[in-house]
């Protein structure tokens, strides 16, 4: 079976914050065309890990390479034009704009036009808007929100909400793509739509990198599962290893943490 | 004059000046520090300090001793009514920029009052002691400067063990680090506020008061001392009260020596320039952190 | 665009045009002139502050650049009107570069201290070049506006000079604000995070805004010199800075028509407060108290809501 290559990769990722340590030693790569899940303890560092891949933090040492590039010290926006994008822990919507527009820009990397063209409607920009307008709609259809198009997106429902969020990220037109607890706050039936979006973005060829506490979902879906703790990982592999793996297991269920008699 | 003349001179009017931008300084970062908000009529509380002094010492001839603290009294009276009246309800809901704006209008606002009251024209008051001045290293220093260094630097000391001793003083700060935190142990935030005004408009008094029998108090003196002060709060690290007092002082100092040695042309730019250039290379200010400037927005 | 704005841009030029035949005189005239001259400002303070999420203290700053170049180029140097006015909108983008990118890399609110000093210290030099601007006492004689060699002589004709441009402003404006540009300021205002994850360089945007608030305002105060043909410094002051903030405020910041409701009301307020006299800037001020104590989003928000409040409350 011929590997496919890598898209993602870190290596000896360091972050700290002051005196706080939240990365240490961290080297873990993904594959191109993979799900990956990164699960651990609250409070392990996964939302910083992905904070460090998109550049909303600086690392403090240590690289991380995107398709072949380093992507040490780039700016967010400048990471999200290369074709990384995400979710967020809490949503972060444009609550104020509609279901629509979010999604609309999301499509703000692949389109082009500027104020200039804005401000005097030209041609080609009344194109790239009716396309703009096109693609974001096809998005909503696949999230199954076409109907609340106009709607705002600060009033939907929190499932939805976090619908109309992994859809604008899709919009993108991404390689890959940090989900960040997709299924926080669903219900079973919403974590099984949720379930099925996921396989749907897998299937069109983009990477996945998810960071999610449903075990039963991170078991289902992940290709390879990568286990931290504390800022350091403890375990990587496919499902089955990772559910046998003693170390993953105490760091469940903890040392002193958890009394359990 | 001889050089070391000329320099005590212009050190004596960059102090004056420096300490009653400090006052405005201190009483923009009291109020903000509470509240989040720019009070951009706090140079309207300096002119309240002045002309209500100017009022009871000259139309009805109180003593000097007992008008100055009936002044403050009413001043910090003023301070408290306005942020009852103007700034309470809207604080809740309204946005920043709005907020700001109300503060524009108020001091709008008590500058038409006291345009009503006093008219146009400036007012004087005698000096709080002799108008005799005394020669120090070769350069005649006015007795009311040392009034003005003195009674700034008490306020400031007071201010000092106000906010670092006593209870209510750290309540206050506890309210500026985190509101809701505050109000969960007792902390009532609006006490908090109007105090945080109160006190803002005592300093601006007791700065109005002092400066008036050198140079004068006129009902539209305040958006300019505004202006400054708020140059010295933001130099010093917006929020640090300390921060503004000394950059107040650096500010009047250079602003002295600019004007006496280089040109007077520069005088109102020489706050706003120095404020740029600091800006540049240490965003946060003189004293800021750079951790806490991301939480404090302006 | 929506079709609601294009419908609002339809009736606003509707009624310009025919606001004329109802009003006339000179002096009515010339307050809409000034009203048109103001909107131009103020819609580009409502991108600013509205849309970009800044705030310029010193936006009368760039209106005086475009008044001053048009003064100084056509009387001193002999420009035409048209080279001056492209002049002025040269060196307000520049200047408003030049403090912009340093401004707004920054997080927080350093543009509007640095539009605070800037404001100050252009003001410092229309006082101080005397040479070039007449200093405190103005420069005067500045030639009346002329379209193919036909001067203005009229106040109507400067009317539909400043409400024609300002049409065209408003509908680049909406374009704008219709627009992937226009989304992804709104993106800004709703999660700055997110619009960076999303690709969108804020501090771009953020200055383009800066440089487009100020050639509006070089174009009102180009327009503006060749109106009064006479302007001195102290009508570019911090004080007229925040007055088109005032403006804004009041209309409501965060629509562009709520910017122009503005431009018009504070414009004719101390028009109409003249009678007062002494009392005019308490009025004034007390005036400015009341409408924002009650309508703290701006009136173009405030009146809907009131009649909710108020009036429908009467409906059971």
């Amino acid at each position: 079976m011929i590997q496919k290559p890598l898209i993602l990769s870190t290596e000896r990722l360091h972050k700290s914050f002051g005196g706080l340590m939240a990365i240490c030693d961290l080297s873990f790569s993904v594959r191109e065309g993979e799900i990956k899940s990164v699960i651990g303890p609250n409070g392990a560092g996964k939302t910083t890990l992905f904070n460090l891949i998109t550049g909303v933090h600086c690392i403090s040492s240590g690289t991380i390479v995107f398709q072949e590039r380093s992507i040490n010290g780039l700016k967010p926006h400048v990471i999200a034009g290369m074709g990384i994008s995400r979710t967020f822990q809490t949503v972060e919507l444009f609550p104020q704009m509609t279901v629509l527009e979010n999604v609309m820009v999301g499509c703000h990397p692949r389109s082009k036009a500027g104020l200039f063209s804005s401000g005097f409607r030209l041609p080609r920009m009344q194109k790239e808007e009716k396309w703009i307008r096109e693609q974001a709609f096809e998005k909503l259809i696949l999230g199954g929100l076409q109907k609340k198009a106009d709607l705002a997106a600060g009033n939907l429902p929190l499932g939805e909400q976090k619908t109309l969020e992994v859809l604008r990220a899709i919009a993108t037109g991404p390689k890959l793509i940090l989900l960040d607890e997709p299924a926080a706050g669903l219900n079973e039936v919403e974590t099984q739509k949720m379930a099925d979006l996921v396989y749907a973005i897998r299937d069109s060829g983009v990477t996945i990198l998810l960071v999610e506490h449903d075990m039963s979902l991170v078991m289902k879906v992940s290709d390879e599962i990568i286990v931290i703790n504390y800022g350091e990982k403890i375990a990587e592999g496919p499902p089955d290893r990772i559910q046998s793996d003693p170390k993953v297991i105490e760091a469940y269920l903890g040392g002193e943490t958890l009394c359990l008699s | 004059m001889d050089l070391q003349a000329q320099i005590i001179q212009y050190l004596a009017a960059g102090l004056t000046l420096g300490s009653i931008y400090a006052m405005v300084g201190l009483g923009f970062t009291i109020i903000y520090n509470a509240t989040g908000i720019i009070n951009l009529a706090q140079g309207e509380f300096v002119m309240f300090g002045g002309l209500i002094m100017v009022f009871l010492t000259t139309t009805l001839g109180l003593p000097m001793f007992a008008s100055f603290f009936i002044t403050l009294a009413l001043t910090t009276g003023i301070g408290m009514l306005y942020e009852r009246l103007f700034i309470r309800h809207p604080s809740k809901k309204a946005p920043l920029m709005t907020l700001l704006i109300i503060t524009v209008a108020v001091s709008i606002f008590f500058r038409g009052i006291a345009m009503f009251i006093w008219g146009k024209d400036p007012y004087s008051l005698p000096h709080f002691s002799s108008p005799k001045p005394i020669l120090i290293g070769g350069a005649a220093i006015l007795p009311q400067v040392l009034w003005i260094l003195g009674l700034s630097l008490l306020a400031v000391i007071l201010m000092n063990l106000f906010f670092n001793r006593t209870i209510t003083g750290k309540a206050m700060s506890a309210c500026a680090v985190n509101r809701m935190a505050a109000s969960l142990v007792g902390i009532d935030p609006f006490r908090m506020v109007m105090l945080s005004f109160a006190l803002s408009a005592t300093l601006g008094a007791l700065a109005g008061a002092s400066i008036t029998p050198i140079a004068l108090m006129e009902y539209d003196r305040g958006p300019m001392l505004a202006l400054k002060g708020f140059c010295a709060a933001v130099l010093g690290g917006l929020g640090y009260g300390s921060g503004a007092v000394v950059a107040g002082f650096l500010l009047g100092l250079v602003e002295s020596f600019t004007t006496g040695f280089i040109s007077s042309a520069l005088k109102e730019a020489t706050a706003l320039i120095i404020l740029i250039l600091v800006l540049f290379i240490k965003p946060s200010g003189i004293f800021g952190s750079e951790e806490v400037g991301k939480i404090k927005k302006i | 665009m929506g079709k609601s704005n294009y419908l609002k841009l339809l009736v606003a030029a509707a009624l310009v045009a025919v606001i004329p035949l109802i009003v006339s005189g000179d002096y009515h005239l010339s307050i809409l002139v000034f009203v048109g001259i103001n909107c131009m400002v103020v819609v580009g303070l409502s991108l600013l502050m509205g849309y970009a999420g800044q705030i310029s203290l010193g936006h009368a700053a760039f209106f005086g650049i475009g008044a001053y170049s048009t003064g100084i180029l056509t009387t001193h140097f002999g420009f035409s009107i048209y080279a001056a006015f492209g002049c002025g909108l040269l060196f307000s983008a520049l200047v408003a570069v030049i403090i912009g990118i340093p401004a707004l890399r920054l997080k927080g609110h350093y543009l509007a201290i640095a539009t605070l000093g800037i404001g100050e210290i252009i003001y410092i030099l229309f006082n101080e070049m005397v040479e070039l601007t007449g200093g405190p006492s103005g420069l005067s004689n500045i030639p009346a506006f002329h379209i193919g060699g036909y001067p203005f002589g009229h106040s109507l004709q400067y009317y539909y000079l400043v409400w024609g441009v300002l049409m065209v402003i408003l509908w680049f404006s909406l374009n704008l604000i219709h627009s992937r540009v226009g989304r992804a300021l709104r993106a800004m205002h709703g999660s700055e995070v997110a619009a960076n994850a999303m690709g969108i360089n804020l501090s771009f945007y953020k200055i383009q805004i800066f440089v487009l608030s100020a050639l509006y305002a070089s174009v009102a105060g180009s327009i503006y010199a060749h109106f009064v043909s006479f302007i001195a410094p102290n009508n570019f002051a911090l004080m007229n800075s925040i007055m088109f903030l005032v403006m804004g405020v009041v209309g409501g910041i965060h629509n562009i028509w709520g910017a122009v409701l503005g431009a018009v009301l504070m414009t004719f307020l101390p028009e109409y407060l003249r009678v007062f006299k002494e009392f005019d800037i308490l009025m004034y001020g007390a005036i400015l108290l009341a409408i924002l104590l009650f309508m703290p989003e701006g009136f173009l928000e405030g009146i809907p809501m009131m009649w909710r409040k108020y009036v429908k409350r009467g409906e059971a």
